[in-house]
């Protein structure tokens, strides 16, 4: 390596070995040879993110599978896209059940119920096994569900002609939601006490939940405790900040409807 | 190397913050730092608690942690864009410099990194380490990288409306699973401060030895040595448009400066 002419400090021994290792580079010549590495790591990481968002959901779905016999619980949870519930609650903790925990049905009917989960079990059952989506990307495939069609409850109760539309309430004192009638038809939504081989569990929101299969899971309200018939839908907690009015996983109603 | 020692003149520079210490950060650089250390913490656990389930189920309250979360994550570029937009952020934007640019001597590093301690230590004094090594300059440009594709699906996820759904799913996979790369990213950053304590205490209070800096950044030492002389020349009068016959070649150094 020549002397480099920028050489500053007297004295210096630069430039008298053959071995560039024994000289370093002069400041000015070395500043010449830099990279913009860091730029390029930091746009690199960019592009990887777009094509992640394009194509993730693919690359997500073969994790789920993969991942799916660990059962999304404890430590598993971490994982993302395990194939298991995460288990969303608006309020502190997840809600107990008050005492003397009934589920009323309420506004026009010709006969308002107030039902214990034993009467609820009494009706008519209906079993489905059906995907839950949730709108915040994640899905657990294939749960089982037990409950009354929500329809056939509205039947039970006598709806009145004009009621279009239901109103639900949690016992946590702040979720709402709402499904207009033909919603309710085309989904055969049902009043769960039962999911995943048992019966809804506290954190699922025992003891009675609501499943609307074919919607994004804010649509399938936790902690059920009234069913409110209307003329009119009114949106939900969720739809109030800002979530879709139409819950339709794929856009619009199944085409072979119930 | 004449360098590994300030000599005469330019051991009373101003980079020089007492006998033996060196400026590391400036103000500027350490309230930025800290100041993001804070919302990193606020981000991580809101995510957490948005995210496990088992500290969903002890903190709730989905839609507030949602609105911390999603504020702060918004806000997280501002003390940095605000650091680097004035006079004030000189310091910052030059070591911003320094983690974009990677010399021969980085590259070597990150080889040795791979080689144990004996060839790192070869690397850094007779290849002359500069002030960060690669270590460092991958992590600087991750986390920029990391939030910044963070702050593009953290908002993709809150305002999807014009997008198809398939973005959205897309987001949510990119958001967690960086969010899990980003936590050990960070986690290790901590353990590599926990265990360099000089290191830690020069992000605290600014300044370090200059013992440590010849050891572990001689080329960051060079640097300084070149600034004072340039600094030391313009003190003692106007700088020659023509180099000047005894030390001719000093303006060129100019460049560094």
């Amino acid at each position: 390596m020549s002397r480099d002419p920028l050489d500053w400090a007297p004295g210096s021994e630069h430039g008298t070995g053959p071995d560039p290792e024994d000289d370093p580079a002069p400041l000015a010549a070395r500043a010449a040879r830099e990279k913009p590495v860091g730029r390029r790591v930091v746009l690199g990481m960019l592009g990887v993110g777009a094509l992640g968002i394009a194509f993730g959901e693919n690359v997500q779905n073969g994790i789920s599978r993969l991942l799916s016999p660990l059962g999304g619980s404890g430590l598993a949870s971490l994982v993302p896209g395990n194939g298991g519930f995460v288990l969303y609650t608006i309020t502190a903790g997840y809600p107990a059940p008050p005492p003397h925990y009934r589920l009323t049905v309420s506004g026009m009917v010709q006969r308002p119920l107030n039902l214990t989960v034993d009467d609820l079990k009494a009706l008519p059952a209906t079993y489905l096994t059906h995907d839950f989506q949730c709108v915040t990307g994640w899905k657990v495939d294939n749960v089982h569900w037990t409950g009354v069609r929500l329809t056939d409850l509205a039947e039970h109760a006598g709806a009145h002609p004009k009621a279009t539309a239901f109103e639900f309430a949690s016992f946590d004192g702040l979720y709402t939601e709402s499904l207009t009638m033909d919603q309710a038809r085309q989904s055969g939504a049902i009043v769960a006490y039962s999911m995943l081989g048992g019966p809804v569990s506290q954190e699922h929101g025992g003891p009675i939940r609501l499943y609307v299969p074919g919607m994004f899971g804010y649509k399938s309200i936790k902690w059920l405790s009234n069913i409110n018939l209307v003329e009119d839908f009114v949106p939900g907690y969720w739809e109030q900040n800002g979530y879709p009015i139409n819950a339709w996983i794929s856009g619009h109603p199944p085409t072979k409807s119930a | 190397m004449a360098t590994t020692a300030l000599g005469g003149d330019a051991r009373s520079a101003a980079r020089e913050t007492g006998a033996g210490w060196i400026l590391r950060f400036d103000a500027v650089e350490r309230v930025v730092h800290w100041t993001n250390a804070v919302l990193f913490a606020v981000l991580v656990f809101t995510g957490a608690a948005l995210y496990f389930s088992p500290l969903i189920a002890l903190i709730g309250r989905r839609s507030l942690v949602e609105e911390i979360h999603l504020y702060i994550g918004l806000f997280l570029p501002v003390p940095l864009l605000l650091a680097l937009s004035g006079r004030w952020g000189r310091a910052l934007r030059r070591d911003l410099r320094r983690f974009n640019r990677w010399s021969e001597t980085d590259r070597r590093w990150l080889r040795s990194a791979f080689r144990g301690q004996s060839e790192r230590d070869y690397v850094r004094r007779r290849l002359s380490l500069g002030k960060f090594n690669a270590g460092q300059k991958i992590n600087a440009a991750f986390t920029v990288g990391a939030a910044l594709v963070m702050l593009g699906t953290g908002s993709l996820l809150r305002w999807y409306r014009p997008f198809p759904l398939s973005w959205r799913a897309g987001s949510t996979f990119v958001h967690n699973w960086l969010a899990l790369f980003f936590v050990i990213v960070i986690a290790g950053h901590v353990l590599m401060a926990l265990t360099h304590p000089a290191v830690l205490r020069s992000m605290l209070f600014g300044r370090i030895s200059r013992r440590w800096a010849d050891d572990h950044a001689p080329g960051w030492v060079d640097e300084l040595v070149l600034e004072e002389a340039d600094a030391t020349e313009e003190r003692s009068g106007p700088k020659p448009t023509v180099p000047a016959a005894p030390r001719g070649t000093d303006a060129e150094t100019g460049g560094l400066a």
